[in-house]
């Protein structure tokens, strides 16, 4: 397949995964838009690293995806920590900082 | 290699559509099994990339670690049973033209963009060029993850800490 088909499909993903970011109302349904966002992302750098015959697009992919596991930890931790001071992780109700 | 356009437009077929259930399916629960299931098929993609260290990375990560934390922030802030894991979405709308907005965006530039249509030959052992350029050219990055990794440890047990 060429090069064309892998950053097609990686943009599709992206573009579900901000679906999914701008519709949830759940925060937690929100970070996993994020996920499939930063997935699309991870593809893109696959492919481009093994199209170009060259691994420090590979490399950059660890990166990503570490520095999205501590992502994931510490918004989540965020998201415990809302619940247990406001009892409800809908970002509708999160509106303390609203003037 | 006369299975790789095969295995890419099954594995294509999959993400798209375990995609579309992460962001359209009611119960948050389901949301989470959709998404492992299309970590697993961009496994399969780093797969057919011949890029065997990125797919085991992404399962052991992705599909072994991120899920699970996931899960156990759903149990902690929804009743596993009953009507209180339903979610809604809402300005359906607006998503889908902001989303579609920007796919049609990236698509007509990758359209125009003059990109590689065949991939050379590997140069070698990729998992060995990769831990090779971790450890000498990318060292410092490398160093700086522990760093985060080590920063991200603390913030999340200080913000989910016990109430004193």
């Amino acid at each position: 397949m060429p090069l064309h088909a892998y950053l097609t499909l990686a943009a599709t993903l992206f573009a579900i995964g901000l679906f999914g970011v701008v519709t949830r109302r759940n925060t937690i349904g929100i970070l996993l838009g994020i996920e499939l966002m930063l997935n699309a992302v991870n593809i893109n750098l696959v492919a481009f690293a093994r199209f170009n015959g060259d691994p420090t697009g590979m490399v950059f992919t660890v990166f990503t995806i570490c520095i999205t596991v501590a992502e994931v930890a510490v918004g989540l931790a965020l998201v415990i920590l809302i619940f247990r001071i406001r009892r409800t992780v809908i970002a509708d109700h999160l509106d303390l900082l609203r003037g | 290699m006369t299975l790789e356009p095969l295995a890419f437009w099954a594995l294509s077929a999959l993400l798209v559509g375990s995609a579309l259930a992460v962001v359209l399916t009611k119960n948050l629960f389901h949301s989470v099994l959709y998404l492992a299931l299309a970590l697993t098929g961009t496994a399969g993609i780093f797969l057919a990339l011949e890029a065997e260290f990125l797919a085991a990375v992404q399962l052991l990560l992705y599909a072994g670690g991120v899920v699970t934390i996931v899960v156990f922030a759903i149990v902690v802030t929804e009743r596993l049973v009953g009507e209180r894991i339903t979610q809604t979405s809402r300005q359906i709308v607006n998503g889908v033209i902001i989303s579609g907005g920007v796919l049609i965006g990236v698509l007509t530039f990758l359209a125009r963009a003059p990109l590689p249509a065949a991939r050379p030959p590997l140069p070698g052992d990729v998992t060995r060029a990769i831990g090779q350029a971790l450890l000498s050219r990318f060292v410092l990055p490398f160093e700086l993850l522990a760093v985060l990794f080590l920063a991200a440890l603390l913030g999340a047990t200080y913000f989910a800490r016990p109430d004193d």
